[in-house]
């Protein structure tokens, strides 16, 4: 029942962004989901990472496809304009609206059935064209709303509710955009706030198409023994290949690294991401390494998490389109209508 | 004896696809037109790269009729594969014209018709020593040959060439010997001019030509399109090219080299039209061009546009269906599918423009009413409008237009308001103000394609979802009044008979009107130029007590929607059909008309 407006509780000693709103300013109606979600914890990062961010609501616009996952940007940002669009078809509609304009800082929320099954095209033209967005798959390995089938990112092996055995190979939506040439993909999990805070930071700021696909259990199909993508297991397997800082314009990198254990990557807004490795030699920058070690942790049925792979020099799609920095529905009608004169000039031509 | 037909005769011409005889074609359709002819330029081509028949009919009418007549006067039978059929379409008292460098089979001719033998590729062989130019300028050829026995001023040939290769004088001289070739060969040989030929009458100089994709393409430049998306399919392909083409030409910084546009060639159809959707909810003005496929493709999200109500454009440049069909054919078939595209309740404005300038004025026409009607329109074109050169008027543009971009709240307008609701009626119009996003925190909703009630909310509450459903009925009212009027074309005496058609069907009526006048049978003619029909149209049902209903599609698919929206008496809308994939020839009308009237008599 999304319809149903979330009461606003003023709590005593509430803290104002630099814009001087507070983290209520940044939720969105009550949640219908299964109490336990993993998708609410995502919710509720996002509403932290915006907060801390100060983007002003009305700049926002959220997207969503079909599913339990698309579901929820009516749960965040009440101030943002939204889009509950159809199944798998989110990234189109996010293009078309960055294409309108560029100004807009877009997040769309789909799941492992709307971005890996239907909407895989989708999926990878948005990657492929680097559309300016955080695109974040809610990753529960199962469709929820149709009552428990497999979805592409099941592993193989998992065990459904019923008891049924999952038979294919999973489709990883990290390293598929990896491959396809993607400019930043990372994976958390819905129970590390912490790291989904920064990586859902880090994902806004970065001057393209972030993947971030979080593990995120539903409690109600997929939480059961056998099941890979259960909170047990993702517990048991969750390992977090490098930490990331994110470091907000202006302000100073104040703790300090041994050399080889940390690399500085600057977006264009003057925003920094440290990135600290767990993992001897793990470097987020060289491509061809991330995939060798993702597959290599893939075997081992590990939940590889943090942001694995970032380029944030690949160009945006208006920047290889070379449009105008003026957001294409600022654009004045006298600049955008040749007039009579010059039809009449054309058509001089056509005789 | 061939009769004498002076400015009044169809010349096809029979090449190989891929053999350059496109510029050929277009040196002979200009050459005409600016010797003061109206003239028509049909291109028959096959659903292939290089190797197939293909076929270029020019019609010159001094009546100024534009449809096929049915008749070919003069055949230019360059192609061997499909020498025999192109022999047997030839006109009694015709002519044909082959290359005689290779003799034909003797009995493959005719007694009834003159045929003419011209060694072209000899003479090029002979003058040429690059095999890809003798190929080309075989074709050339035959331009002069026919400009001998046309009567087509070589002077104006001359001109032609010098302005297409302004900067290579070399491809001028080597053009202009290919059709000195062809013409003294034709003038040694031959009586020339024939009985049939063109004689100038005039210099057309308020007419240009223009194929209805460029005229669309450019609709959109000048109706502020900024985003379009597409997925390359035959035949719309070159409406995007056209926009492209006139954005790179008027949109482009001079210093910044920055554009003031964004084409995305979209991965399918469905993501080409989730582009425009996102694009027009953002407050950009954004289209799809598109064939019968993409639109079934695009289904969903129509549907979406429909009950989201978000503005958006859809050219569909009509081939002949079903399933892939025949894609470089041309049909009016995707009238029924535009008009209720999507599942669940939808309807949806058309725009039926019946040449290049109506694709102009209507593809301005059609942005203006998605956004004040804030849903999906479409503008039906097909593959003979689209794709062929047309003669029309000269395109005016009024320099005082302004867009309509319907009610879109400014962020002052929000300001005031205490509340806003995305889907609140508050005039009774049907239509309910949008706000943008990025503009103002208050004008914040949610779009979904779920159940909503009118505060925006989502609502799964029968009572709130039929008043939306409803209200979207009342728009449906609205657009009635905003739907281009059907245009009447009086019969001179009073009659009971009416003849219905739409698009690209226009031109064969026209014609066959004439014609049955000479049999003494009058109609009066009512154009539709969109849908929903406004009341003219169901008054001139009434008016009637047969009314004929001329398409191109096999099943009546006009003639239905007439059934549905006017309560009319089925029995007496007569179908009259055409839908093999050529464009309707006017004998079609003129034989439809007649025989239904002679079996009423009988």
């Amino acid at each position: 029942m999304t319809y149903i407006t979330k009461p606003r509780i003023d709590l005593p000693g509430q803290s104002t962004n630099k814009i001087g709103l507070l983290r209520r300013d940044y939720e969105g109606v009550l949640s219908t989901l299964c109490a336990g979600c993993g998708h609410d914890s995502i919710t509720a990062a996002i509403v932290q990472a915006f907060w801390e961010l100060s983007i002003p609501p009305e700049k926002v616009v959220k997207l969503s496809g079909i599913g339990c996952s698309s579901k929820t940007p009516a749960y965040f940002i009440s101030g943002a304009h939204g889009f509950n669009s159809v199944h798998g078809r989110m990234p189109s509609v996010a293009t078309g609206a960055l294409a309108g304009n560029r100004d807009l800082v877009c997040i769309g929320v789909s799941g492992d059935g709307d971005s890996l099954s239907i909407g895989f095209g989708q999926f990878g033209h948005a990657v492929r064209r680097n559309i300016n967005m955080l695109y974040i798959i809610e990753n529960n390995g199962v469709y929820g709303l149709t009552k428990g089938q497999f979805s592409a990112s099941a592993d193989k092996g998992s065990k459904a509710k019923r008891g049924e055995i999952n038979q294919w190979k999973n489709i990883d939506s990290v390293s598929t955009a990896i491959s396809m040439g993607g400019s930043f993909a990372a994976r958390s999990f819905s129970g590390d706030r912490e790291q989904l805070v920064t990586l859902i930071k880090a994902g806004v700021m970065h001057p393209g198409c972030a993947i971030l696909d979080v593990v995120s259990p539903c409690v109600t199909f997929n939480d059961h023994l056998g099941s890979t993508k259960s909170y047990l297991y993702t517990r048991d397997h969750y390992h977090p290949a490098l930490e990331t800082d994110f470091v907000a314009p202006a302000n100073e990198i104040t703790t300090s690294y041994a050399e080889g254990e940390s690399t500085v990557v600057e977006l264009h807004d003057g925003s920094k991401l440290l990135l600290k490795k767990a993992d001897s030699g793990y470097d987020a920058t060289n491509r061809s390494k991330v995939l060798r070690y993702l597959e290599q942790q893939r075997a081992r049925g590990e939940v590889v998490t943090g942001l694995l792979f970032i380029n944030a020099e690949l160009p945006e799609m208006h920047l290889i389109y070379g449009t105008s920095k003026t957001a294409m529905k600022d654009l004045r009608f006298d600049k955008l209508n040749p007039g009579s004169l010059a039809l009449a000039e054309l058509q001089s031509r056509m005789r | 004896m061939p009769e004498s037909r002076v400015n009044d005769f169809v010349l096809k011409i029979a090449t190989v696809n891929g053999t350059g005889s496109a510029s050929a074609n277009s040196l002979l359709m200009k050459a005409l037109f600016r010797m003061g002819l109206p003239i028509t330029g049909k291109n028959l081509f096959p659903s292939n790269i290089q190797g197939l028949p293909t076929w270029y009919e020019i019609r010159a009418n001094h009546r100024g009729y534009m449809s096929r007549s049915g008749r070919v006067d003069v055949m230019v039978a360059m192609n061997a594969q499909t020498y025999q059929r192109d022999l047997a379409e030839v006109s009694p008292g015709g002519f044909l014209i082959y290359d005689s460098t290779w003799p034909r089979e003797r009995e493959l001719t005719r007694d009834d018709i003159t045929v003419l033998g011209v060694p072209l590729a000899k003479l090029c062989n002979k003058h040429f020593r690059k095999a890809r130019v003798r190929i080309l300028m075989k074709n050339v050829a035959y331009v002069g040959v026919l400009s001998a026995l046309l009567g087509i001023d070589t002077r104006i040939l001359r001109a032609l060439l010098e302005e297409t290769f302004a900067s290579k004088t070399e491809l001028v001289e080597s053009n202009l010997q290919a059709i000195n070739l062809g013409y003294k060969y034709a003038t040694d040989n031959f009586t020339c001019p024939l009985p049939v030929r063109a004689e100038a009458m005039g210099d057309n100089k308020d007419y240009v030509l223009m194929d209805g994709n460029a005229a669309a393409g450019l609709g959109c430049v000048y109706a502020g399109a900024t985003v379009g998306a597409w997925y390359p399919i035959t035949p719309s392909t070159s409406l995007m090219d056209s926009f492209n083409f006139y954005c790179n030409m008027f949109r482009t910084d001079k210093s910044s080299g920055d554009k003031n546009y964004c084409i995305v060639q979209a991965e399918d159809e469905l993501a080409a039209a989730g582009i425009v959707l996102g694009a027009n909810w953002v407050g950009a003005r954004a289209f799809t061009p598109t064939s019968g496929p993409g639109i079934s493709l695009m289904s969903e999200f129509i549907g979406f546009a429909y009950y989201a109500e978000i503005p958006s454009v859809f050219f569909d440049v009509q081939r002949v269906g079903p399933s892939t069909g025949m894609p470089t054919r041309t049909q009016q078939c995707d009238i029924m599918l535009c008009a209720f595209a999507s599942h669940g309740d939808t309807m949806h404005p058309l725009l039926l423009p019946a040449n290049p300038g109506e694709c102009f004025e209507m593809a301005v026409a059609a942005f203006d009413l998605a956004e004040h009607l804030q849903t999906p329109v479409f503008v039906l074109s097909d593959l003979d409008i689209g794709m062929n050169d047309w003669m029309i008027p000269e395109l005016k543009w009024d320099d005082g237009y302004r867009p309509d971009r319907g009610k879109v709240l400014q962020a002052e307008d929000v300001e005031k308001l205490e509340k806003f609701y995305r889907y609140l009626d508050t005039d009774g119009d049907g239509i309910a103000a949008r706000t943008l996003p990025g503009d103002h925190p208050k004008g914040a909703y949610f779009t979904r394609g779920s159940g909503h009630n009118r505060l925006g909310a989502y609502t799964e509450n029968e009572d709130e979802y039929k008043e939306i459903i409803d209200r979207l009925m009342v728009k449906w009212e609205t657009a009635k009044k905003l739907i281009p009027e059907p245009r009447l074309k009086p019969a001179k005496k009073k009659t009971s008979i009416g003849i219905i058609a739409y698009g690209s069907s226009d031109g064969a009526v026209l014609e066959a009107l004439d014609h049955l006048r000479t049999e003494d049978i009058h109609a009066d003619y009512l154009r539709v130029l969109g849908f929903p029909f406004n009341g003219k149209v169901s008054e001139f049902v009434e008016d009637h007590e047969t009314v004929f209903v001329v398409e191109q599609n096999r099943d009546g698919q006009l003639r239905t929607l007439l059934i549905l929206e006017t309560n009319t008496d089925a029995a007496k809308l007569i179908p009259v059909l055409h839908y093999n994939g050529m464009p309707i020839p006017s004998q079609c009308v003129i034989e439809g008309v007649s025989k239904h009237l002679d079996t009423e008599a009988a």
